[in-house]
């Protein structure tokens, strides 16, 4: 993959066309709706201007007012609308304009739609999402990565792709799916990422991780945008003869344990990259699952490559500090190979 | 009371009216005798006094149309038609109860068939779920309301305000039952909301706003038919707020020792089921061979929906695992049901306007009805022509802008400053 400056081709290769990111999204949407009139997407701006971003440019014009809602500033009551809406029978998808602002849904969708099947055999199936994740100098309230708050609340799924080809086969997934889904779209790769996507309807299984590049001397789990930082820092690891195996967690709720656990049984040394602050982060509980599960066939210590425990700094040099990069990540990788 | 209560209503609806207040009471006069043996496992909340508010509502819909009932709200889950077992076997964490002892008290739903949802303890979140069921069904084709309550304390949250706000701009057959019983917990309604009358919040969103006596079940039906009824017709939602008196403390174990004993007493004096036998007496609606056989009626009827519920087992201790996600069709069906044709919002039948979309950019309708100018103050014109010195032109109308004077006013003070 390029810099983080250039666009990167990454994807299942399977003659289909070469898209980016952000149309993978847009065309998960606009086959989804018409596929099934069951599904609306309900946002602010997402109607008329088709989204902050552009991802709904176009499906206002095909599927009109009753479909495509634009919303007041109000994401307890988008989120509790939504809801509302899955109970009479529709699937609508929620956009957040950036992801930072789900919080404001946040008793919304931990109390209310989390809890419904569980507690009186209600499923609510929604998506929620939105543009998510820093490195865009989008400062400290465009560029979050909130999704261990949900990451720990039962009853959600938490998916966070890396390349177009996830991005709309997991987005149909989660339209399909019967319980609250939560799919957060990191919006580095929204232009930057081109990727071959089939032209046929297709699904990629929720809570499924994937091995992007075989290695057999330490295993590196990461997902979204640090998936692609990954593999550079594997390129560059190679160089010097240590082949990483580079695994994309796709879903962070329900984890893929299995593939995580094969990996490291076999790779024996395990290094977390993601770009969500440290404390509490998915490498914590991926920790603990290795302690438990894989404990005797550690070799090493497992290791962290994450954002700093603070707010998203927005200066670009305050920025690039707290975020992961290849370097930090390739010396990391090095360190532990060394065990 | 007796004019308001003259409107036609069916003779068996007085009486029905009559016998879910009665139902109602005598549920949760059974349930504190629950309480009292220790067999309803978490807190119990009390209606007491407020029984007309729901059952007055709830008998104003049908049973297609969908509730969302709070804590105090058990008669409107009566009259929806859930069997009083049901509401029992909640309080009392039973493996039959509708929650299979996962959650309690009023804290359930039924989706398919009485179409309820329940509530949760974080207040004002049914308000947007509601709308988005009155949305979606109305999107679907369907006829229904959709109707949830709230109290004057639950009407301050921030939730109460997105729900109600996205509910006017989509003009949602949506009706909100404010039931100001003067008492938030501890805290009185005028530390919650410095209104006289919580109605008046409906001016803020534009929508239509009735004040009721919530003591006086005629009125409250009918005042809630008539809600029900424009909501219905599509005139948008609707605010309801029920003046009444919650006379027990917010719980249980709440001797509510910090409401004045004169306040107690007055309405005390006016409980609704009282105030409503009154009336059917005097009407020779009701006498006291009809009210003896209601008396037998519940009593036969809650003996043997209490045993049942005594009976019920608790859940198995494993039951707390599992159950998180729906696994699919095999465990859900997710099915909506049309009722207009499909086509018309497929494409390319789809880019259509709804009818509900406020007419016009920027304009809305003002607390005294007629349509608000697009522009602000009278003489828009002069704001959007630059004058030629490069300053705002002058606007010679009357009427701007006090706002503007005082502003600038404020403005000058500082410059001398």
């Amino acid at each position: 993959m390029a810099g983080r400056n250039g666009t990167a081709t990454i994807g299942a290769a399977t003659g289909g066309a070469q898209i980016t990111f952000l149309e993978a999204i847009r065309q998960a949407m606009f086959e989804e709706m018409e596929r099934d009139p069951t599904v609306l997407l309900m946002g602010e701006d997402v109607g008329v201007y088709g989204g902050a971003f552009k991802t709904s440019e176009g499906l206002l014009e095909r599927f009109g007012w009753e479909r495509v809602i634009d919303t007041p500033i109000s994401e307890s009551a988008i989120i509790g609308a939504a809801c509302g809406m899955s109970y009479v029978g529709l699937r609508p998808i929620c956009e957040m304009q950036f992801i930072d602002f789900i919080v404001c849904a946040f008793n919304q969708i931990t109390n209310f739609v989390a809890k419904g099947h569980y507690l009186w055999n209600a499923p609510a199936p929604i998506v929620i999402r939105g543009p998510s994740g820093g490195g865009v100098h989008g400062g400290p309230f465009h560029s979050a990565n909130p999704e261990m708050y949900f990451v720990h609340t039962p009853g959600l799924k938490v998916i966070y792709p890396s390349t177009p080809y996830d991005a709309k086969g997991l987005l149909k997934a989660a339209v399909r799916d019967n319980n609250p889904v939560l799919f957060f779209e990191h919006k580095f790769l929204y232009r930057r990422i081109k990727g071959e996507v089939p032209a046929d309807d297709y699904t990629v299984p929720i809570g499924k991780a994937e091995v992007r590049r075989e290695g057999k001397h330490l295993t590196i789990l990461s997902y979204a945008a640090m998936m692609h930082t990954s593999l550079e820092a594997a390129d560059a690891l190679a160089q010097e003869g240590i082949e990483a195996e580079v695994i994309d967690l796709r879903t962070l709720l329900p984890l893929d344990e299995e593939t995580i656990l094969n990996s490291v049984k076999n790779t024996n040394k395990c290094l977390v990259v993601h770009e969500d602050t440290k404390t509490g982060g998915i490498a914590g509980e991926i920790a603990a699952i290795l302690f438990e599960k894989a404990f005797q066939d550690l070799d090493g210590p497992l290791v962290r490559v994450t954002a700093l425990d603070t707010p998203v700094p927005y200066a670009p040099t305050l920025e690039e500090y707290f975020l992961p990069n290849a370097k930090k990540v390739f010396a990391a990788a090095k360190e532990l190979a060394r065990y | 009371m007796a004019k308001e209560m003259s409107r036609e209503l069916t003779r068996q609806q007085y009486l029905d009216l009559y016998y879910y207040m009665r139902l109602n009471r005598a549920v949760e006069e059974n349930m504190v005798k629950l309480f009292r043996q220790n067999k309803i496992v978490g807190g119990l909340y009390s209606s007491l006094g407020q029984e007309a508010i729901s059952v007055g509502t709830c008998y104003a819909l049908e049973k297609k149309d969908w509730i969302a009932p709070m804590i105090r709200n058990i008669g409107a889950l009566l009259v929806k038609g859930v069997p009083p077992r049901d509401i029992f076997m909640q309080h009392m964490a039973k493996y039959d109860s509708p929650t299979k002892g996962r959650d309690g008290t009023s804290h359930f739903g039924d989706l398919d068939n009485l179409h309820i949802v329940s509530p949760i303890s974080m207040l004002g979140d049914l308000i947007p779920v509601m709308t988005g069921i009155a949305i979606g069904a109305r999107y679907l084709g369907q006829k229904v309301v959709a109707m949830t309550w709230i109290g004057d304390g639950g009407s301050s949250t921030g939730v109460f305000h997105e729900g109600l706000n996205f509910a006017a701009t989509q003009k949602a057959p949506f009706v909100l039952i404010l039931e100001n019983n003067l008492w938030a917990y501890s805290t009185p309604v005028r530390r919650q909301v410095p209104l006289e009358n919580l109605a008046d919040r409906a001016k803020a969103y534009g929508i239509d706003s009735y004040i009721v006596d919530g003591n006086n079940v005629v009125a409250v039906y009918n005042t809630a038919r008539e809600a029900v009824e424009r909501a219905s017709a599509g005139e948008g939602p609707i605010l309801i707020e029920a003046k009444t008196f919650r006379r027990l403390g917010h719980a249980q174990h709440d001797p509510a020792e910090y409401v004045p004993k004169e306040m107690r007493a007055y309405w005390e004096a006016r409980d609704p089921i009282a105030l409503y036998e009154k009336f059917l007496t005097a009407e020779k609606l009701l006498d006291a061979a009809g009210k003896k056989e209601i008396d037998k009626k519940l009593d036969t009827l809650l003996t043997a929906e209490r045993e049942f519920a005594e009976n019920s087992p608790l859940p198995p201790p494993e039951f707390a695992e599992g159950g998180i996600y729906c696994t699919g069709d095999d465990c859900h069906k997710i099915r909506a049901k049309w009722e207009r044709p499909i086509a018309e919002v497929t494409p390319p039948k789809s880019s259509v306007t709804p009818v509900w979309t406020v007419p016009g950019f920027g304009s809305g309708k003002g607390s005294g009805g007629a349509a608000a100018p697009i522009h602000f103050g009278d003489a828009p014109a002069a704001m959007e022509k630059p004058s030629e010195n490069g300053r705002p032109a002058k606007t010679a109308t009357k009427g701007t802008p006090k706002k503007a004077k005082a502003m600038s006013a404020s403005a000058s003070r500082k410059t001398r400053r």
